[in-house]
């Protein structure tokens, strides 16, 4: 396989990223005034939810294309980036849980937006086992592909929902006010610095899952000609 | 497209064992539902519409699939693909065929509820049909789509709901959420952005539908 310069560069770029939000989240920046020291699992929480939504955005597209183009390059993308969306969404879903426990005082509540990810965890979930129950693996991926697109418009009504139904999940970045959470500068820094972080994580498994893909079709294929010869 | 849905729905006014299922599943989810409420409490009255749409749902999933086995059963599919008709038109009649017999099963359903859970009859009747009728349009399309998704897996009857319940969600909360304002007496202008969500919930998945079953049903 030859090596690319991304592959050679995501790496550290990811572990220097990592670190620095490392520190900074529990030791550069400084508690919150009302919340106290569990308001410092945000940074992470909204880190989760940026990779979340980017592989979901993926999957969605990878979908479309699939089914335009019927390449299963796009194919892979979209297992690819549904099955890092899944774990990103649940680690989303568990640091959220654990801020909720101290603030909200329960660890679930049926607030809109929760919900509605929860349904998105359950349609991502089911797109993967489309994959596996279906009885052809082609077939599998083209039904698997038309889940992807409708679940993009669930996408879509996550973000209507917010403003529609008025829950108890609060607006961090701006609010209806348009005055930011983050009144400390380094709060801010702090965000930036982890979401980087950890979006540079998604992006470097991400490739690793895709080149993982890639290896099994040429597994596949190398078999499939030993069997015909 | 309009003789596949009114072969469908001969079929179905023939031996109206569809249509029978559907109401006896409903009028059994309601009861079962009902013994989770404490039957004079006021809980009940407000957990009313979630228990018709729970009753909606239940019976709506299990007729889907009924729709589609039946026409793999003899390989019927085979024939209605091989027609010269577009496949978008096929899921435009499969799914109006759904809507139609899940609406018949409604018209019993609905006052059975009303009886059950003794409610105003010709009000609760007029407040709720524009969502009910709304709610099951979605539905249909919704379950249309996934019931044919689901016939090409090998746990079918598990996958229908795992892959259309989650989607239809929005669908559902909408339906429930409206409802039960308009049973609480709330005008028309206050549930508005909730019959707007159904409405675009139909279109599109209508044309969601459209557009994909041509890749559902390709061999």
């Amino acid at each position: 396989m030859k090596s690319d310069p991304i592959d050679a560069l995501l790496p550290p770029a990811t572990v220097a990223a990592m670190l620095a939000a490392l520190y900074l989240v529990f030791v550069g920046v400084p508690s919150d005034a009302v919340q106290g020291p569990v308001q410092r699992i945000f940074y992470v929480h909204m880190s989760m939810w940026l990779a979340t939504f980017t592989s979901f955005a993926i999957v969605g597209l990878a979908s479309v294309l699939y089914l335009h183009r019927r390449s299963p390059r796009w194919d892979n993308l979209g297992r690819a980036a549904a099955e890092l969306g899944l774990l990103f969404c649940t680690l989303g879903l568990a640091t959220g849980c654990i801020w909720g426990k101290p603030i909200w005082g329960t660890w679930w509540t049926w607030d809109p937006r929760l919900t509605l990810t929860l349904i998105l965890w359950m349609i991502y979930a089911a797109y993967l086992l489309l994959r596996t129950l279906a009885i052809e693996p082609t077939q599998g991926a083209t039904l698997a592909a038309i889940l992807g697109v409708s679940g993009v418009v669930d996408l879509y009504l996550i973000n209507r929902a917010v403003y529609w139904w008025r829950g108890i999940h609060p607006a961090v970045i701006v609010d209806r006010q348009g005055n930011s959470g983050l009144s400390d500068p380094l709060m801010r820094l702090t965000l930036l610095v982890c979401m980087l972080a950890f979006f540079l994580l998604f992006l470097w498994l991400l490739r690793l899952r895709l080149r993982a893909a890639r290896l099994q079709d040429t597994v596949d294929d190398l078999r499939a000609e030993l069997a015909n010869a | 497209m309009l003789a596949i849905l009114w072969k469908d729905l001969r079929i179905e006014l023939r031996t109206k064992e569809t249509l029978a299922a559907l109401l006896l599943l409903g009028l059994l989810t309601l009861v079962v539902l009902s013994f989770a409420f404490d039957p004079t409490s006021a809980l009940r009255e407000a957990a009313a519409p979630g228990v018709l749409w729970m009753a909606v749902i239940f019976a709506g999933t299990l007729g889907m699939n009924r729709s589609l086995l039946r026409e793999r059963e003899a390989d019927c599919l085979q024939g209605l693909l091989l027609a010269p008709v577009d496949r978008g038109s096929i899921y435009l009649a499969k799914t109006a065929g759904n809507f139609l017999v899940m609406v018949a099963a409604q018209l019993v359903l609905v006052p059975i509820f009303v009886f059950f859970f003794n409610l105003p009859l010709w009000l609760t009747a007029v407040r709720l049909t524009p969502v009910v009728l709304l709610g099951l349009l979605g539905f249909a399309a919704v379950g249309t789509m996934f019931a044919a998704v689901s016939l090409r897996t090998r746990a079918r009857e598990v996958m229908l709901p795992l892959l259309m319940l989650p989607l239809a969600a929005p669908l559902i909360i909408a339906g429930i959420q409206a409802s039960t304002a308009l049973m609480a007496g709330q005008p028309f202008a206050d549930v508005a952005h909730w019959l707007n969500l159904l409405v675009a919930f139909d279109a599109v998945f209508l044309v969601v539908g459209w557009m994909a079953f041509e890749y559902v049903v390709e061999e």
